[in-house]
């Protein structure tokens, strides 16, 4: 019950509830973009933008719902690798994409 | 009695939503695994797949919390870590051949 956890267990359950929803909508944000967008340049910002911020908020709300204890300093301290390494790993790709010499998509490219 | 055993709405407790939502994020999964399969170049698929780890990175976690087994956490980091040094091994043997890597 909702009401046995006071005011503050429910302000942090919207909290999880929140966190969760926005982290599944970037998520499809990210999903979307790598389907649809027309080269690896751009699929690679989408996956370090998008990504990283939906899984910023997944993990979030799971420190949230964890609690003040060894597994949610755990979950914060993933949460700081995940934005650290994730737009790292893009740009690496990125940037071995562009020696291979991949030519970025410009308008009229009916690449997909 | 622990936050997750608290309800959110019409009997289902925090436990149930955040196993939606790891279902939810195992559909989108999915999908990006489409891309990691078609291509066309070997980054799309190395970009794909790392998308790919993150994903299943937070729905370890999630997991973790709704089941209540703090182990998965670990499990969660270490394929973080794995998933990052994949990248980066990756776009480094592609671009230098025949160095270090």
């Amino acid at each position: 019950m909702i009401e046995t956890l006071g005011p503050l267990g429910a302000i942090r359950v919207g909290l999880i509830v929140a966190f969760t929803l926005l982290g599944l909508f970037f998520t499809f944000v990210s999903m979307t973009g790598v389907l649809r967008l027309p080269d690896v340049y751009s699929r690679a910002h989408t996956a370090s933008q998008a990504d990283t911020l939906g899984a910023g908020f997944g993990l979030a709300a799971v420190a949230l719902a964890i609690g003040l204890e060894g597994a949610g300093v755990k979950t914060v301290l993933l949460l700081f690798f995940i934005f650290v390494t994730n737009p790292t790993a893009a740009h690496a790709i990125s940037r071995a994409a562009f020696e291979e010499g991949i030519v970025p998509w410009t308008e009229g490219d009916d690449r997909r | 009695m622990t936050l997750v055993d608290a309800t959110v709405a019409a009997g289902y407790t925090v436990g149930d939503f955040l196993l939606f939502a790891a279902a939810g994020l195992a559909v989108l999964a999915i999908g990006m695994l489409y891309r990691a399969v078609k291509g066309p170049t070997m980054q799309d698929r190395v970009l794909a797949v790392n998308v790919l780890g993150t994903n299943t990175v937070v729905i370890l976690a999630i997991l973790a919390a709704a089941l209540s087994e703090p182990t998965f956490l670990d499990i969660a980091l270490v394929y973080a870590l794995l998933n990052f040094l994949m990248a980066i091994a990756i776009s480094k043997f592609t671009v230098e051949r025949g160095g270090v890597l």
